[in-house]
């Protein structure tokens, strides 16, 4: 008995030892890289930085950079708060999207592949410098408004809003409606990865559950509702994480190049620091809210 | 019967629409890139023009070419974007499986770590990793620090450790893989004699490929499409094409402005090269679509595999 219990013990040692082994990268990296980073950009935030011949001075200054960011800047709080306030407005219409649009790659129809090949496209075309440089280009305006007349057109644009006019919603509801259609290549755009998500999870959808609703008389619609929705709800969650976090550290997002900016030249370093942590704060703030909200009415089955 | 029949059909239709109306959107602003890049200046303003340019001509591409530097950029790109996917694939793997299948302790804040990573905006720590590779010193062991910036090391080192570009994602996803592996396996491999490092070449790895596929293909594109870091790292000598292709603007100004007679180069898109903002557009539009190409190609040979694999890789867990 002691004997086995002995080589149990090694055994589990001995697993332990080659978790850290695989594991060493990582550690290396993330203390390198990362928590040695996050601890100095703290003091950077309490401290104003000079950088010197032979490396960089640090004098302390307590809060005045969260004050100057805070209170004394003129533009940060209310870039922050735009766009906050744009990615929070952005987050239901890209999941709906998301949504929709992965249950309609599933489905059988002609040319499924080739639709799904163009679906995925936006992961390779729509990141840094293309994005950058075709935000400065001339045919882009051109383009964009052709483009919105096309979602519009999709949406059949007039016949909607009317629609929407005259069953008296409220008016907020019927403006944010019209916006999203005006946004629609941003959110396509936005919706990929999401998008890629819903399908993996699409299919993990066991057939048997197919069979069985459809021996008791579902129809699909039904089925839609009441078996594919509640088995992809936990995966809003694993795109509502996705979504923040892709628009949070776009190039795209007015906060972060205003940071940039910040950081080289302006109100320098140790201010656009504590105005990363302030942006970091929110963020958090949302996701929290979003799993407060979201994650008790998700179900999870085995 | 008939009613049902009718419906299926009625929404087979809409479904083309919806179909073929996102894939128009999302093919578009490529067709527009495309069509611009073959230009000339008088095509830009004329109404009439839809997609087929009248005064068709590659000048543009030309131009495009020789200021992103093309041929000699596009092989240092090709070789950083290999070299730091695979690595970052490599690291990811061992990282991935660490976390998924053993237990000691730490694991689970090292997880917890994996996913702040990826959530913590790069800008945060910016400077201190600047400052990091400015002065090198590996935990205090170099006696002398050295300056890495402006090589590839940092690209390198940040792969190997698995803090490249998003990272975290990667790191995820194969744990998620590796822990849907049933346990049984492994078991059955330990009984049959096999060190825990054999059971992982052997038996996990191969299990683990469609994955390694996808981390593989988004690592590519993200470093082939990166801007910040690259920035941060090499400053003003990055001979990779998204340099290129970003000061193509500034580079062919200048050009025009020292040669003010250079008519061989503008001549066919204006009447001589001036540096107008019309000439910059199309030459823009045209390095953006020599930018883009190599993507594409890789794609279009990929896809099926990566369209179809997606569904496999337990990205959902």
């Amino acid at each position: 008995m002691a004997g086995s219990r002995k080589f149990r013990l090694t055994l589990r040692r001995k697993r332990q030892f080659a978790g850290y082994i695989f594991c060493l990268p990582f550690i290396l990296g993330v203390t390198l890289f990362f928590a040695v980073p996050i601890v100095q950009s703290v003091i950077f935030s309490l401290s104003e930085l000079k950088i010197t011949h032979e490396g960089f001075t640090l004098t302390y200054v307590g809060v005045q950079n969260y004050r100057h960011a805070l209170f004394v800047d003129a533009q940060f709080v209310r870039i922050l708060v735009e766009s906050m306030s744009r990615i929070l407005v952005n987050i239901p219409v890209v999941l709906i999207f998301a949504f929709f649009a992965a249950n309609l790659l599933n489905q059988r129809f002609k040319g499924r592949t080739l639709a799904r090949t163009v679906f995925f496209l936006p992961v390779i075309l729509s990141s840094g410098v293309i994005v950058r440089l075709a935000q400065a280009d001339l045919m882009h305006e051109v383009a964009d408004t052709q483009l919105e007349a096309v979602g519009e057109a999709m949406l059949a644009g007039r016949v909607v809003i009317g629609f929407l006019l005259r069953m008296k919603l409220p008016m907020e509801l019927i403006t944010y409606i019209i916006d999203a259609i005006s946004r629609m290549p941003d959110i396509i755009e936005a919706a990929a990865i999401p998008i890629l998500v819903f399908l993996a999870g699409l299919q993990g959808i066991p057939s048997s559950l197919y069979e069985a609703a459809s021996i008791e008389g579902a129809t699909g619609w039904e089925f839609f509702w009441k078996v594919t929705f509640p088995l992809l709800s936990p995966l809003c969650m694993t795109n509502i994480v996705y979504i923040i976090v892709d628009s949070f550290t776009s190039v795209r997002n007015p906060v972060v190049t205003f940071i940039a900016n910040a950081a080289w030249g302006g109100s320098g370093y140790g201010v656009s620091v504590a105005m990363v942590w302030i942006y970091f704060t929110v963020i958090f703030a949302i996701l929290g809210l979003a799993f407060l909200i979201i994650g008790r009415r998700v179900v999870y089955i085995e | 019967m008939n009613k049902h029949r009718f419906a299926l059909l009625l929404w087979s239709v809409v479904r083309g629409c919806l179909v073929l109306g996102i894939c128009f959107m999302i093919i578009y602003p490529v067709i527009v890139k495309i069509s611009t890049s073959f230009m000339g200046l008088s095509d830009l303003y004329d109404n009439s023009v839809l997609f087929i340019p009248r005064d068709f001509n590659i000048e543009g591409y030309r131009i495009a070419w020789r200021f992103m530097n093309y041929p000699k950029y596009l092989v240092n790109t090709v070789c950083l974007s290999l070299g730091v996917s695979i690595l970052q694939a490599a690291a990811c793997t061992l990282i991935g499986y660490g976390l998924a299948r053993f237990n000691f302790p730490g694991s689970r804040l090292l997880f917890i770590l994996v996913i702040l990573a990826l959530v913590v905006p790069p800008q945060m720590i910016m400077i201190p990793v600047f400052l990091n590779f400015r002065f090198f010193d590996f935990y205090g062991i170099l006696k002398k620090p050295i300056n890495l910036l402006g090589t590839y090391w940092p690209f390198i080192i940040t792969a190997a450790t698995g803090m490249g570009l998003k990272n975290g994602l990667f790191i995820y996803i194969i744990r998620q893989h590796f822990r849907s592996v049933p346990k049984d396996l492994e078991e059955a491999a330990l009984v049959d004699g096999a060190g825990i490092f054999r059971t992982f070449y052997k038996i996990m790895l191969p299990s683990a490929t469609s994955v390694l596929l996808i981390v593989f293909l988004f690592g590519f594109v993200w470093q082939w499409n990166d801007v910040y870091y690259s920035q941060l790292y090499l400053r003003d000598s990055g001979r990779l094409l998204s340099f290129g292709l970003e000061s193509i603007r500034s580079s062919y100004s200048d050009f025009v402005r020292s040669y003010p007679y250079a008519y061989s180069l503008g001549e066919r898109i204006g009447r001589a090269a001036t540096g107008s903002e019309q000439e910059i557009t199309i030459i823009n539009n045209a390095g953006m679509v020599l930018f883009i190409t190599p993507l594409l190609i890789m794609y279009a040979f990929l896809q099926k595999f990566f369209v179809e694999s997606i569904e496999r890789t337990g990205l959902v867990g």
